[in-house]
């Protein structure tokens, strides 16, 4: 039952990863593939009717880890006090840039949003990519099951490790990279003229830095969790999972270079970034936050988790609440779907 | 120890507090939203449209900032109250999830399609996204009343061997009976707060002479809609509520009532100071024997004050409690007493002409914001010293190792940003009223 919740809660970052990953990646490249008022408006178009929906993802992976392991959401959210509250600072930021951004005409007022929309998309960005880069890594957990990681400290690791060091710095550079490269894959999909082109030439940039990041990262991960080479040797079928993110990746680029496989791009960078996080997630399993000080303090899906029956009763309506969000999520994206057009300045 | 309590106290209040400015319009606006889109399905006329799209428009930026400052309240469980996370997030974090799962992804996936998506739905499909909008908020709003009902009078629990709270059922947890009374009470009052705003804007547009057309009807659906509701506030929902809080939180009651001693034929208090020192009441203006009827439907029975209590259990902050509540009840009667008035007017056909009664619907504006904010005080301060009631006090709560450094910092960065978001929100809102509807000649 712990083995399932885990799968489901992977899924659901998974999903938020994919999803709002793009729309994080349209922000990040907002200022450069979008210079005029009407391409800023294209852009945001894009994203405008599914950005909420697509945050929804992340609260809905909270709530459930919440109730499933609630002793790794109390640790993990107190450990890491700071930079969730800065995450939550940016997230309102970036809502309030989208949402407030087109409702006053003014040569101030939109570049401003502009500007915080960019700046919050590229930190966040960062930020979910060390958070990642700290769960791999472990934290210093005592006895008592709690912990708390400051900002930064040396930038080493060990036990008196930041949040920053040098390897979480490096995941949230790789997180940058691959949602610039996703979100360029969706502005490329979405928009068309002059938009499309320059959200290619980011994609090629983008294509290089992800890769390059990707391996260093995995170099990196290898050598300081000793549980993913663990797993990977024990359960070698596990080698699927880097080889969908291999496959997606360069699935990217074969398909990009044609002039009308916007979808299929941006469908092969959702493989590479379900590959890279169901990799990690299979890395480390059963662990859901190692201790980097004695092993025996890690969290577990068995120490984490809640009692058995709130477990078996939360299955059934987290099937039937996730098939009907399921459902409006294909509804809106239907909806929603098509090329638009940048020109007009007629919708309000 | 103590000021690490204090901080993570006030960080969530105040974030809680900012934070319910918002949803306490949007989940009473989407009734009245759908209340309008069913008039204009029904009579055909553009007006009521019309008059939708200009709510809608309202709702979404009130909506906006209901989003992004809900999600600390998610949050903060974690990072604040680790303790009462570890011990209770197996039961209410069911709860918390089934909001995200059953009611965010429908408000978010309907809301878009309210906002732009009109003329591609056609008026029966915008028809139906109002009503999901409105499906959804109104969820939303049971499943959190239901986990902090959970906390005012935990049920469906039992204890693991290392006191862990886990959840033994389902069913008890999302049909407690507090929750029941709570939810009705809750979406009572935000009822009421979107009713006043919609009168007092259409009362506005009359008093200055313009949207004439849309003033009227504002005014009129604002007007019966928040009597009806100011009315159930009282009775049946507000009744019943204090009915629990005698039952189960009877401390609580004696402190909301200012009752120290414990008597029979106890006064009902309209106004007094609690002297918490000297345990009595200044300067009371009272009603003999009142409460004793309003709690045990007896003129003499015998009620409970604060002096049957140890003074460890009793809510450490009796003045915020009692004077939250009294602002409540106090609010509360006047609302009835407005939206009398307003409605015999209205039925004689002189409200529209009646400048006193418009100004006073335009004044009361912010009196429905104030009572709901005073009536959560009231239960939250009023459930201390505990933080689920009877079973973990609120000390025992907090994040054992975030220093207070931290919590004052991310208090104060709360603070700053809540102040431009309020800006930010007086004026665009101020902007779509003094825009308004589109004008009543077009399309």
């Amino acid at each position: 039952m712990e083995t399932i919740w885990f799968c489901l809660i992977s899924v659901m970052i998974a999903i938020y990863v994919v999803l709002d990953g793009f729309d994080l990646g349209a922000g990040i490249i907002h200022l450069s593939v979008a210079r005029t008022d009407a391409e800023r408006r294209a852009v945001l178009a894009s994203i405008s009717p599914v950005w909420d929906g697509n945050e929804v993802w992340l609260l809905a992976a909270g709530g459930t880890l919440y109730f499933a392991f609630p002793a790794l959401y109390a640790a993990g959210f107190s450990g890491f006090y700071l930079p969730l509250m800065i995450v939550l600072w940016l997230l309102i930021l970036r809502g309030c840039a989208i949402e407030f951004r087109n409702h006053m005409e003014s040569p101030v007022w939109a570049p401003f949003w502009d500007v915080v929309f960019c700046g919050a998309s590229a930190l966040l960005a960062v930020f979910f990519g060390a958070a990642l880069g700290n769960v791999v890594r472990g934290v210093p957990l005592d006895a008592s099951g709690w912990f708390f990681e400051p900002l930064w400290t040396n930038f080493r690791l060990g036990a008196d490790a930041g949040i920053l060091d040098w390897y979480t710095v490096l995941v949230g550079v790789a997180a940058y990279f691959a949602l610039t490269l996703h979100g360029a894959l969706w502005v490329a999909l979405r928009t068309e003229g002059i938009v499309r082109e320059r959200a290619r030439r980011v994609m090629r940039w983008s294509w290089w830095g992800a890769g390059i990041f990707t391996l260093l990262v995995t170099w990196a991960t290898f050598s300081i969790q000793p549980q993913v080479p663990h797993n990977f040797v024990e359960h070698p079928w596990g080698a699927v999972f880097p080889l969908l993110a291999l496959g997606g990746l360069a699935g990217v680029m074969a398909l990009a270079r044609r002039e009308n496989s916007d979808f299929g791009a941006f469908l092969a960078s959702c493989a590479y970034l379900v590959g890279m996080l169901t990799s990690v997630v299979f890395g480390v399993y059963p662990y859901v936050l190692p201790a980097c000080t004695d092993a025996a303090y890690s969290l577990t899906i068995y120490n984490a988790a809640a009692g058995g029956y709130g477990l078996r009763v939360g299955i059934v309506w987290w099937v039937i609440g996730i098939a009907l969000a399921t459902g409006y999520f294909l509804y809106l994206y239907r909806h929603a779907a098509g090329r638009i057009k940048t020109a007009s300045r007629d919708s309000q | 120890m103590e000021e690490a309590l204090t901080l993570h106290r006030l960080h969530f209040a105040f974030t809680v507090t900012f934070h319910y400015l918002f949803p306490q319009l949007t989940m009473g606006l989407a009734l009245l939203i759908l209340v309008l889109k069913t008039l204009a399905l029904r009579t055909g006329n553009e007006h009521y449209n019309r008059a939708v799209r200009f709510w809608a428009r309202v709702f979404g930026i009130n909506f906006a900032l209901g989003v992004v400052t809900g999600i600390p309240m998610e949050f903060q469980f974690g990072t604040n109250w680790a303790q009462f996370s570890r011990a209770a997030g197996g039961v209410i974090g069911q709860t918390l999830a089934m909001e995200g799962v059953f009611s965010f992804f429908l408000e978010s996936s309907f809301l878009g399609l309210l906002l732009f998506g009109e003329k591609k739905l056609g008026p029966r499909g915008h028809w139906f996204a109002s009503q999901m909008v409105f499906l959804g908020s109104w969820a939303s709003g049971y499943l959190i009343v239901v986990t902090d009902a959970w906390m005012q009078h935990p049920v469906g629990y039992t204890l693991g061997p290392h006191g862990e709270i886990l959840l033994s059922s389902f069913w008890g947890l999302l049909l407690n009976p507090w929750g029941l009374w709570q939810y009705a009470h809750t979406m009572a009052g935000s009822v009421i707060t979107a009713s006043f705003v919609m009168a007092a804007i259409g009362a506005y547009y009359l008093l200055c002479g313009e949207h004439l057309g849309y003033g009227r009807t504002f005014v009129c659906v604002g007007v019966l809609a928040g009597l009806v509701a100011s009315v159930a506030q009282i009775f049946p929902t507000g009744d019943s509520q204090g009915q629990l809080v005698m039952e189960y939180q009877p401390a609580t009651l004696a402190a909301m009532e200012g009752l120290f001693e414990t008597k029979p034929g106890a006064p009902l208090v309209i106004l007094g100071q609690p002297d918490v020192v000297n345990r009595k009441l200044d300067n009371p203006l009272e009603v003999p024997d009142a409460l004793s009827m309003l709690t045990y439907r007896r003129w003499k029975a015998e009620v409970r004050g604060l002096d049957q209590f140890p003074r460890a259990d009793w809510p450490d902050g009796i003045p915020v409690v009692y004077y939250s509540y009294h602002v409540m009840v106090g609010l509360g009667t006047i609302f009835i007493a407005i939206l009398a008035l307003a409605g015999f007017a209205l039925w004689r056909g002189t409200l529209y002409r009646s400048r006193a009664l418009l100004w006073t619907l335009l004044l009361s504006c912010p009196l429905p914001y104030i009572a709901n904010t005073a009536g959560w005080i009231t239960a939250e301060t009023g459930r201390q010293p505990w933080l689920i009631y009877g079973l973990m006090r609120t000390p025992a709560g907090i994040s054992p190792r975030v220093s207070s450094g931290n919590t004052w910092f991310t208090l104060i960065g709360f603070m700053g940003l809540y102040l431009v978001l309020g800006i930010l929100f007086l004026l665009l809102v101020g902007r779509e009223i003094a825009h308004g509807p589109e004008p009543e000649t077009q399309g």
